[in-house]
């Protein structure tokens, strides 16, 4: 089935997916992570390295990655992109394979990603600029941004820094069924509100991690998955939205893109939020989950905080979120979309271990890059949900 | 062809003059902040400086935490009255007085040699 929302919903697949380095990762680089995760991915869907021929990759401090990892691969893709949608460039990436799939001019996506700020520390300031409109006033950068939205969403709604800890507290309490996870000690609600304040009303366990992390997904259509060694992941509906890129142009701080990106995919894949058994969601603050809660429409706007409140999104909870512990506890090496889809995938494999969702067949991963400024949506379901 | 207007370099030498200044689209009558060749979502180019009122509300604050209390600053974004929405700082004030709906109006101070366009209470 196509429906008429621009994507061909369910025709492309993602057929291999991994991890590496979680944590910490030392005395490599960037590329040589990127690339290792690539192998794995490949070999988890027992697809050839040299059939790829399709590389999306956005590496964390080389401006021209693309053609960086596609050299050391030894590829030659028919398409290389290395966006700069930030930590949604890789959401992004789902959609753009898939239509390019289903045009016929690819036949196998790699999306890889690696990075290790914890044990290789960048030398510089990273690959963007700072506003001349902003970086007088010394935000701290992004925190600051993710402070003002958070300010304003208690004022308009009566979110309490209580509430945002319990968003912390169950990322952490999935952490804890995750092996692979870097943060797994107990972690309380005081915990959280009693670190460190950095930028009101956010503390350092309001934050999520920067530590090291590397991961893949390869995709092809879904025809081609029948020869593929694992469970083909399907891709019900991808969609994404911009609007803006500094916090100050920022049209709404309590609306993300979310709501625009989210009520489209959710049309592509024929299913909506009520629906999902496992809810991804780009956690770089402990802000950034309940808005997209609201935006992605799993409750009303201002209902967020309430939402997360009383473990529902903790294990056990009424909706499984984040189940590999999110930004905030697993993984966070700069940009983190990669991991919503890797979680994601394996949540619909059934090869999440202890953590596992019982049954899952739909899942969501909604990926953020900016302050707030790009959303990305996709939606995953296994064969019975075509 | 007429010469491109350089909107960052006419707005910093009205700042260095005690001016704050705003665009406005003839056309539209709309007003643009931060300064650009054409007002966002129309296109049009027709901008003209304006000065502003300095006249604005507190739409959102935090509070960057330095080690010594007294070293921490405020960081908000301030509604101007003429629409446009922008980052500064709140001085001649505790940081932790500067609340949201805070009637504030611009002042340009000199930091590092250089003029800043930052808000006081009004």
């Amino acid at each position: 089935m196509t429906s008429d929302q621009g994507f061909p919903r369910g025709r492309s697949v993602i057929v291999g997916a991994a991890t590496y380095g979680i944590g910490n990762c030392p005395g490599v680089s960037a590329v040589d992570m990127a690339a290792k995760a690539s192998l794995l991915a490949l070999a988890d869907a027992g697809i050839a390295l040299s059939e790829v021929d399709a590389l999306y990759t956005s590496a964390p401090y080389e401006a021209l990655g693309g053609m960086e990892l596609a050299e050391y691969l030894g590829l030659t893709p028919r398409i290389t992109d290395c966006n700069r949608t930030g930590g949604s460039a890789f959401e992004v990436y789902v959609q753009q394979a898939a239509l390019a799939l289903e045009a016929g001019l690819i036949n196998c996506a790699l999306i890889a990603y690696g990075s290790n700020p914890a044990s290789n520390p960048p030398p510089g300031v990273g690959m963007t600029r700072q506003s001349p409109w902003e970086a007088p006033y010394r935000p701290l950068a992004p925190i600051s941004s993710y402070a003002l939205a958070t300010n304003r969403h208690m004022h308009l709604y009566g979110t309490t820094r209580e509430q945002l800890a319990q968003v912390a507290v169950a990322a952490r309490q999935w952490a804890q069924l995750n092996p692979e996870a870097a943060m797994r000690d107990p972690l309380s609600v005081e915990d959280v509100l009693k670190a460190r304040m950095v930028s009101d009303p956010l503390t350092a366990r309001d934050c999520c991690l920067f530590n090291d992390g590397a991961a893949a997904v390869v995709m092809v259509r879904a025809d081609r998955a029948k020869d593929c060694a694992g469970a083909p992941v399907h891709v019900l509906g991808a969609a994404h939205a911009v609007t803006h890129r500094e916090i100050s142009s920022m049209p709404d701080l309590t609306v993300t893109g979310a709501a625009i990106s989210g009520p489209q995919a959710f049309a592509q894949a024929g299913v909506g939020p009520a629906d999902m058994d496992v809810v991804m969601l780009y956690d770089a603050f402990t802000i950034t989950p309940i808005l997209f809660l609201e935006d992605l429409g799993f409750c009303p706007k201002g209902e967020g905080g309430r939402f997360v409140s009383d473990g529902h999104i903790a294990p056990g909870g009424g909706l499984a979120v984040n189940t590999n512990g999110g930004g905030l506890s697993c993984v966070h090496p700069g940009m983190y979309g990669l991991f919503l889809l890797v979680e994601a995938t394996r949540q619909l494999r059934g090869e999440a271990g202890d953590r596992q969702v019982r049954d899952a067949r739909l899942a969501v991963a909604h990926g953020n890059g900016g302050v707030l400024s790009s959303e990305a949506t996709v939606v995953l379901g296994t064969a019975d949900t075509l | 062809m007429s010469a491109m207007i350089q909107p960052e370099a006419e707005w910093r030498a009205h700042l260095a003059q005690g001016r704050f200044m705003l665009q406005r689209s003839r056309s539209t009558g709309g007003h643009v902040f931060y300064p650009r060749i054409a007002q966002p979502g129309t296109g049009a180019d027709d901008l003209e400086w304006v000065e502003a009122s300095g006249a604005g509300t507190i739409h959102a604050v935090t509070v960057v935490r330095k080690k010594d209390p007294a070293d921490s600053y405020s960081v908000v974004l301030v509604d101007l009255a003429e629409g446009p929405r922008l980052m500064s700082r709140v001085d001649g004030i505790a940081v932790d007085e500067v609340k949201i709906g805070m009637a504030v109006r611009a002042s340009i101070i000199s930091e590092g040699d250089k003029p800043l366009l930052v808000f006081v209470p009004a």
